[in-house]
């Protein structure tokens, strides 16, 4: 259980620091905030676009959560003296995916009441299959931007390069998490044609972990 | 004679057309320390990061106690100490420790008692950014020794090292010297290198111009090296 000492070790110096948890946060309320300025909160359109809302913020918000992942490994050459340890690859991404999924998922946890506050959504009555949703959404979002940000480490301009390349890729996993979060913040639960996206999700999880696992040893040692 | 611990067989390495490393093949057995000299960008550092499995080679082939560097129990038997000092500021002593012990799958009391030894323990507790920079340096060689490592790959080690952190290094480089580790160190501190070396290597231009033992003239005239087998 080597990846999950990495984890603790990255949450640990997170917790600490507060460097991207600090960020990331206040990020996200404030984009919460200006945008219920700019819709009229009371209107029943809200939970049409509330999943998409959430989710976009969720998107930006983890994206300086994820340029942290590897990059907090570079002062003092952590990175070389991690990677020169018994640690495979695959274990070292999977405890910096970890690390970073419970943070954003914090995040996000911590967003949902302040968004049911601005926006007069009712989101308790759901929030098991939200928390659900939310988890597999946010594991997509951290896998893939794990592994870019093990492929952007060592780049000057990683700050643009993770949101460039993450983004683009992630449209599938975003699509159906949005379209499931709106349906459970309209009040309704997910079933018949909308298992299609729950289905896309998981397959999009399942199938990015198992790439990104298999792909990082290349992209670390080059 | 014993397998050799190190083996490297034409190794290549290429920075898009430069060539970092041609055509370099040597091998150290157990106790020997080889110092590997050459001027700044000769190679040195490059040819360090492939044999502790950090960058790959482009063609040739490196072994490492006969397994390629990045598998999993060769990389247990490294102790790799390179140009940063390879812990967090913002956690304590005593967790840097910790972690990588539990990395290599050492106790927390051996943890612990290599803070004594580098006289860190009355700072244990302590973030490792409010330390002076030869307590970080300690820490960094604590860290590279934790695991009683077959294989010391040291890259410039002695540079920038205040004096206690120096004699701490001597010592536990002449320990696993003599207690039959493999060391391997880049270095420019002539001196301190060819006391502790058993075989020499100078680097040019990515080409290994002399590998052999350490002779007593190299000991008396650390120059000798460079003048001897060097470019002008």
């Amino acid at each position: 259980m080597i990846f999950l000492q990495v984890a603790l070790k990255d949450l640990r110096s997170e917790l600490r620091t507060k460097e991207s948890l600090n960020a990331s946060l206040s990020f996200a309320v404030v984009i919460l905030l200006l945008f219920s300025f700019a819709f009229d909160p009371s209107g029943e359109a809200v939970a049409e676009f509330s999943g998409g809302l959430l989710w976009l913020v969720f998107a930006f918000a983890g994206a300086l959560i994820l340029n942290r992942s590897f990059a907090r490994e570079l002062p003092n050459d952590c990175l070389e003296v991690l990677l020169a340890s018994p640690v495979s690859g695959a274990q070292l991404f999977l405890g910096k995916s970890i690390a970073s999924f419970v943070l954003l998922l914090g995040i996000e946890l911590l967003c949902l009441p302040i968004f049911g506050i601005f926006y007069n959504l009712t989101w308790t009555p759901r929030f098991l299959p939200l928390l659900g949703i939310f988890v597999l959404g946010t594991w997509g979002l951290t896998i893939l931007g794990t592994l870019f940000s093990a492929l952007t480490v060592n780049l000057s301009l990683r700050e643009l390069m993770l949101p460039m390349l993450l983004y683009p890729m992630l449209i599938p996993a975003l699509m159906a998490a949005m379209r499931l979060t709106t349906i459970l913040l309209s009040g309704n639960d997910i079933g018949g044609d909308d298992l299609v996206w729950l289905r896309l999700l998981v397959g999009f999880d399942v199938v990015f972990t198992t790439l990104a696992l298999a792909l990082v040893e290349t992209i670390l040692v080059r | 004679m014993s397998a050799p611990v190190l083996a490297v067989e034409h190794v290549y390495k290429y920075f898009g057309d430069y060539p970092a490393l041609r055509d370099v093949s040597f091998s150290l057995r157990g106790g020997e320390c080889l110092a590997l000299l050459g001027r700044n960008g000769a190679g040195k550092t490059t040819l360090l990061k492939i044999l502790a499995g950090l960058s790959g080679a482009a063609q040739g082939h490196v072994k490492l106690f006969g397994d390629s560097p990045r598998h999993a129990a060769a990389r247990r038997r490294i102790g790799l100490l390179g140009h940063g000092i390879g812990v967090y500021d913002e956690l304590t002593a005593i967790e840097n420790l910790t972690i990588f012990a539990q990395l290599y799958g050492v106790s927390k009391a051996v943890a612990r008692e290599w803070l004594e030894r580098t006289q860190l323990a009355h700072v244990a507790d302590s973030p490792v950014r409010e330390f002076s920079r030869g307590m970080r340096q300690r820490l960094a060689v604590a860290r590279a020794f934790l695991h009683d490592p077959s294989l010391l790959i040291l890259d410039e080690p002695f540079t920038a090292l205040d004096d206690r952190a120096i004699a701490l290094l001597q010592t536990l480089l002449a320990e696993a010297k003599a207690a039959g580790r493999t060391i391997i160190m880049s270095t420019h501190q002539l001196r301190e290198a060819m006391e502790l070396a058993s075989h020499v290597a100078l680097i040019e231009r990515g080409k290994l111009v002399h590998f052999g033992p350490r002779t007593p003239e190299m000991l008396m005239d650390p120059g000798y090296v460079y003048r001897t087998f060097g470019a002008v």
